[in-house]
């Protein structure tokens, strides 16, 4: 039994069952504008760089769902399901308090990710979820291996969007930078890309 | 309204003019003349000696086919960028020596918003993602907050160039895209090259280069056509995931490269697949074209846009976003 939840540009989530578990099933569909050996070779890599960011992301002691099976056959990735309430969806309603307290742990988990080369390429509120006060991070989709504070600062500044654009409490953001900068080393010279990339006045994309 | 437009920011030097009849775009004459370097690309000092040298030639031209007089035109619009200092420079001079000796109100158009302009005027598409392909510039552009914002673009080179500089390679001269095109259709294996999609942007140099080397080994057929499959397929990708991200059901096509067939192929596939719409002007209003100038031209002016003589300095790095369109809601 298979469930569709979402249906995105790239994949759909179902959400299933696998050896009396209940899991998420990420599958990326096949587009029939591609030529069969491209497509396939676009999903399966693309199927196993997510696969590879999530464990280098576990490595790096940052919460994300447990792989149960990768099957490049069918180009999906079958994983825990989280239980929990996106943060997108909760932080507005919670006091101040507890929203700096999970701000911290985002800014935490950010600093451990891009310090260990991990870069999660579409970090929004709405691909954090929390189940049982555990912070976890979803979708590595868009992510990729980087070193380089460019990447870190465009990682960072759709964050920011997102932060803005969704959220009403504009001290949220800050909260999280700060924490950010203070477990990472090249916090503050990402900062100055941010504001670099701010004033190229690129519209990145919009964030929901 | 009748309204004339000057075109001249790369290789094409072009004068369209455009009446609005009944909310409905008329083109009653579109006349262009484009540069074509004799060796190696564009020298933009030699493509803006080749503007001023047939501009008068083709605004009489222009006239003469659209069957008005110049005190017909109500407004006369030109291409104040983004594109080549030289080729700016001539067309902005001409525009205003013309505006002042006619005594006509004169509007500097952002060119890449004219190419998405002509294409909604002449497709009929309303609210559309553009794929804007062309010699220069590669772009993901859509309406969003009173502006066109862009979604993805190019982080290096054009796509159209991309492909020019292919076809330098294997003998081809500028533009090398419609022979190219037709190697392509010939080849027959596909060859793996770096597919580039980084987020919504796109880049072509490492793919360029990497099939540059696959000419020792293999045929310029088959490699045309990998390149075209791969390029095509990456453009594909950020304009449907531009569409996903902005919830539009329609997607449009312009610049040169916008021509291809295979590449109409795969953005009309694409659309399909996810029940979008899909819309194409024909070749000439795709390509550089005075036409489009005129009609954003018309539609800026009758939303209330004026400039100043000394207001209408060339923008070279000109970008999309710095436009507000008082002419949509
Ligand atoms: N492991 C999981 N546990 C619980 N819910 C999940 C899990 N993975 C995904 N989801 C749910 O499915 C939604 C979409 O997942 P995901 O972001 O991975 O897909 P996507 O198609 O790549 O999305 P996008 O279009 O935002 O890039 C999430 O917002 C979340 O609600
Ligand atoms: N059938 C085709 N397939 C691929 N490319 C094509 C085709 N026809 C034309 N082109 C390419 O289109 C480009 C020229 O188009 P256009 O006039 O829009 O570009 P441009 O002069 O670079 O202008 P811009 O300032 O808009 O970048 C060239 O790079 C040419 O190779």
């Amino acid at each position: 039994m298979e469930k569709l939840i979402k249906k995105g540009a790239e994949a759909e989530i179902y959400l299933s069952e696998w050896l009396g578990k209940e899991v998420i099933i990420k599958r990326r569909i096949r587009k029939g504008y591609r030529i069969k050996e491209l497509d396939n070779a676009i999903r399966e890599h693309r199927t196993k760089r997510e696969a590879l960011l999530m464990m280098a992301a576990r490595g790096a002691g940052v919460s994300v769902p447990i792989i149960y099976d990768i099957n490049l056959y069918k180009k999906e990735i079958v994983m825990q399901y989280i239980d929990g309430m996106r943060v997108k969806d909760f932080i507005d309603k919670i006091d101040e308090e507890n929203q700096k307290k999970i701000c911290k742990k985002i800014g935490k988990s950010i600093a451990a990710m891009h310090e260990n080369g991990i870069i999660h390429g579409d970090i929004t509120t709405s691909n954090m979820i929390i189940g049982d006060g555990t912070l976890y991070f979803i979708d590595f989709g868009l992510g990729m291996k980087s070193e380089e504070n460019e990447d870190r600062g465009v990682d960072m500044h759709l964050l920011m969007e997102a932060f803005n654009a969704v959220h009403k409490n504009k001290k949220l953001f800050e909260w999280v930078f700060e924490e950010y900068e203070k477990n990472f080393d090249e916090g503050k010279e990402v900062r100055k890309k941010i504001n670099e990339i701010i004033s190229r006045g690129r519209y990145m994309r919009r964030v929901t | 309204m009748i309204s004339l437009g000057i075109e001249g920011t790369a290789h094409t030097i072009g004068i369209g003019i455009v009446e609005d009849k009944n909310k409905k775009c008329n083109v009653l004459s579109n006349v262009s003349k484009m540069y074509k370097p004799a060796t190696g690309g564009i020298h933009p000092r030699e493509a803006a000696n080749h503007h001023a040298f047939f501009l008068p030639k083709i605004l009489k031209e222009a006239i003469k086919s659209a069957r008005i007089e110049i005190d017909d035109i109500d407004v006369l619009g030109f291409s104040i960028g983004p594109g080549l200092g030289p080729c700016l420079r001539t067309v902005a001079t001409a525009s205003r020596a013309m505006a002042l000796k006619y005594k006509k109100p004169i509007i500097g158009v952002n060119h890449c918003i004219a190419h998405l302009e002509i294409g909604r005027a002449l497709t009929g598409a309303k609210d559309p993602v553009l794929l804007y392909a062309s010699g220069g510039n590669t772009q993901v552009i859509a309406f969003l907050d009173r502006k066109y914002r862009i979604f993805g673009e190019t982080l290096d080179i054009g796509i159209g160039n991309c492909l020019d500089k292919f076809g330098r390679e294997i003998g081809i001269s500028f533009p090398a895209g419609p022979e190219i095109e037709k190697l392509a259709e010939k080849g027959r294996k596909y060859i793996h090259l770096p597919y580039s999609v980084k987020g919504m942007d796109v880049a072509f140099s490492g793919i360029l280069t990497a099939a540059i080397h696959l000419l020792k080994k293999e045929s310029k057929e088959d490699i045309s056509h990998s390149l075209q499959e791969t390029c095509f397929s990456m453009l594909a990708e950020v304009t449907e995931r531009a569409m996903a991200h902005t919830d539009k059901g329609e997607v449009l096509l312009g610049g040169g490269v916008a021509a291809n067939k295979r590449l109409q192929a795969i953005i009309k596939k694409m659309a399909e697949e996810r029940g979008a719409k899909f819309y194409v002007p024909s070749k000439k209003y795709l390509v550089d074209n005075g036409a489009m100038i005129a009609w954003t031209a018309l539609l800026m002016y009758k939303s209330g846009y004026r400039m100043k003589i000394d207001e209408t300095k060339i923008r070279q790095n000109f970008r999309t976003d710095e436009v507000e369109i008082k002419w949509r809601s």
